[in-house]
């Protein structure tokens, strides 16, 4: 293929003309035989699940060989009709068609799912029962709830923001052995959420043995019980949360103090200015774009806060500790409502694509109106 | 864009008591919060050698406070005294150790590729689909970023079954690919906008293809940026819980899911579980020790211009 395309390379004004039409004819080919295999792979199937014939495959896994069949001639077809054209389009295609299979088809199918009355433990199977999953939602006090520890959860951000922001300046004051506390301070972040919320939380946080609690006893808290009352669990639930993630704000904004220019520093001592002053005046306002951009990548993971709470706390007590990634994935596990469950996660979809991209907007207006 | 050493000059500080109290001041923060870190760490790898007297009295400090035992790890059978028996809990483990080994690394690999191919198109190239063009595809792999997994998850459980992908690794490879290429190609943008395009340009001048180019010419240069991205991927997958736990039922079961069960009907084995939390936590530790640089490489592309 490369051989037949170095001569209708860059060179050529109008690199389409220099391919033969039989060439072209053979794409087309090629593409048209595809799509018919897909289409008649469907069909077949859709006829057969709905038991109008008697062909057909037990699973719709051949539909997905079909549809990656469909993809290789759809690339050989961008190369044969268009040339080097083709060739450019082909570094794009693997990653689109991957992600169009895996996004858009199953967001639209949940869609379709989110307006059905579906229980897999039920036997009555799928029922289409309209907008009543979205008026059980809005009634729903715990689902409600959920959104509202989300915010909390959010908000608590803020606070591992200004602690990574300590440790980034700590890490890049003029200190021995840089390396080995860069390397200890990211440790927590490779850990995995799961084994950290039963040693930390399970065992480490335990009511009667665990260090946590009797350092707690030490400090004279009689009754160091992290997970019963709702505000200590939500946020022993945070602090868990921010001890596995402080590491990543704190890399990128270690990153941003370091390629800060020493000359505006040092120009702000020559005039006079104290460490105080320094830093409100000179690193704050200069560190703000790397700030924003690392708060709302910490925004968007803390969204999809779950593990810990499901291993923890499985949303207790009475729902004090429940993220709405975590009431949604009991509402499954527990109940297997399907649909329900599903009305809920497309609600929450949406309210985070409106939040973030309203959160992107204010973040770039912010940045600009500081500097 | 890695991390590089700073010198300060120490001028800013005016007096020795001052110069004496910041460093005390810097130093103490530093072992405190160093501390903070490490602790969970010991704790977790001490609970694994003692007993259940031991841990229900709060012991700390190994030789001292209690005598060692193997005891945790001879229950996942891999204790010196029970390596070379057999044993059905060390078989479990090894293969749900094997399960997160091929569907983290098989997932990285795949998004390594597809998105180290679309970033480099975007980069290059001036694309257009129909009314989108290089902004707008771009977005729209970024965009993946924020969707949750809880959305995808009840949607995959019910097409998975459909397709037979329910259980199984590849299944699993396949929504850790889409879970981690938007970082990978976020990553991968910033490491090929780093690359001057003249390059490519004598390469086509001699005679390759632009995908020869991109082989023999852009990828070994990308090939740090390359390991950035796999590796920050690879931590990403190792510890994903949320669709392994709704996802995989007894065949392609991850650690993190077994570490998830291990609740017995007489309470929790402490032992047992901190030596599988262990286990479980120990080849990302030396990953993220030993290649500390590149995953720091990997978070600050392109957050730092």
């Amino acid at each position: 293929m490369a051989e037949q395309t170095s001569t209708a390379n860059a060179w050529a004004a109008n690199p389409a003309d220099l391919i033969p039409p039989g060439r072209k004819r053979l794409g087309w080919g090629l593409l048209a035989a595809a799509t018919l295999v897909l289409l008649a792979v469907i069909v077949v199937q859709i006829l057969y699940k709905t038991e109008m014939s008697t062909v057909g495959f037990d699973t719709w896994r051949p539909v997905i060989y079909a549809y990656i069949l469909w993809g290789i001639a759809l690339g050989a077809w961008q190369v044969l009709t268009r040339g080097e054209e083709g060739q450019r389009a082909l570094f794009l295609l693997p990653a689109l068609l991957f992600t169009i299979a895996m996004v858009i088809f199953p967001t639209l199918f949940g869609f379709y799912i989110a307006l059905t009355d579906w229980n897999l433990s039920s036997f009555a199977g799928r029922r289409f029962n309209g907008l009543d999953n979205f008026r059980q939602m809005l009634a729903d006090p715990y689902y409600r709830n959920a959104l509202f520890n989300m915010v909390l959860y959010v908000l608590a951000v803020l606070v591992e923001y200004v602690i990574a922001f300590g440790l980034a300046l700590l890490l890049n004051a003029q200190i021995r052995a840089r390396k080995f506390f860069r390397v200890v301070f990211l440790l927590p972040l490779m850990l995995s959420p799961v084994a950290v919320s039963w040693m930390v939380g399970k065992s480490l946080m335990e009511y009667r043995f665990g260090p946590a609690a009797t350092l707690a006893r030490h400090l004279g808290w009689d009754n160091p019980a992290f997970f019963s009352d709702p505000i200590t669990a939500r946020i022993s639930i945070m602090v868990l949360d921010a001890w596995t993630f402080i590491p990543f704000m704190m890399i990128m904004l270690l990153a941003g103090l370091q390629a800060m220019s020493r000359e505006v520093l040092e120009a702000a001592r020559v005039d006079g200015a104290t460490a105080w002053q320094t830093f409100w005046q000179v690193t704050f306002p200069l560190m703000l774009p790397v700030s924003v951009t690392a708060v709302i990548l910490r925004i968007i993971f803390k969204l999809k806060l779950a593990d810990i709470i499901i291993t923890l706390t499985s949303g207790g007590p009475g729902g004090a500790t429940d993220s709405v990634s975590s009431f949604i994935y009991r509402e499954y596990r527990d109940r297997s409502n399907v649909g329900y469950g599903t009305m809920l996660a497309m609600a929450y979809l949406v309210i985070i694509v409106v939040f973030v991209t309203w959160l992107l907007k204010f973040a770039s207006r912010f940045v600009r109106n500081v500097n | 864009m890695s991390v590089q050493t700073t010198d300060y000059t120490v001028s800013e500080i005016r007096s020795p008591a001052a110069f004496i109290a910041s460093r005390v001041f810097i130093y103490g923060a530093l072992v405190f919060w160093a501390f903070v870190c490490l602790f969970p760490i010991y704790w977790t790898i001490t609970t694994s050698f003692k007993s259940a007297v031991d841990v229900t009295q709060g012991h700390l400090i190994p030789f001292v406070d209690f005598a060692p035992d193997w005891k945790g790890w001879r229950s996942l059978g891999l204790s010196p005294d029970s390596i070379f028996q057999t044993s059905t809990v060390r078989d479990e483990f090894f293969k749900r150790f094997m399960n997160s080994v091929i569907t983290s690394v098989g997932a990285s690999a795949l998004a390594i590729v597809i998105g180290s191919l679309a970033a480099y198109g975007l980069v290059r190239y001036r694309y257009k689909f129909a009314w989108f063009k290089n902004e707008d595809i771009s977005f729209f792999f970024l965009s993946q970023l924020i969707l949750p997994p809880v959305v995808l998850a009840l949607p995959f459980l019910v097409l998975y079954r459909e397709v037979a992908l329910l259980d199984t690794r590849i299944g699993l490879v396949l929504l850790y690919t889409l879970m981690v290429l938007p970082i990978v190609i976020w990553i991968m943008r910033d490491q090929f906008n780093s690359i001057p395009v003249e390059l490519e340009e004598a390469a086509l001048v001699d005679g390759l293809s632009i995908w020869g180019a991109f082989f023999r010419i852009v990828m070994p240069i990308a090939l740090p940026g390359m390991v950035a991205a796999f590796i920050l991927a690879m931590v990403l997958c190792w510890n994903e819980y949320f669709f392994a736990a709704l996802l995989t039922s007894t065949d392609a079961k991850t650690i993190p899911v077994m570490v998830a069960s291990q609740t017995g009907s007489q309470g929790i084995n402490w032992w047992s579980m901190a030596a599988l939390a262990t286990a479980a936590i120990t080849p990302l530790a030396i990953i993220g020790v030993a290649l500390e640089r590149y995953l720091i490489m990997g978070m600050t592309a392109g957050s730092v211009k």
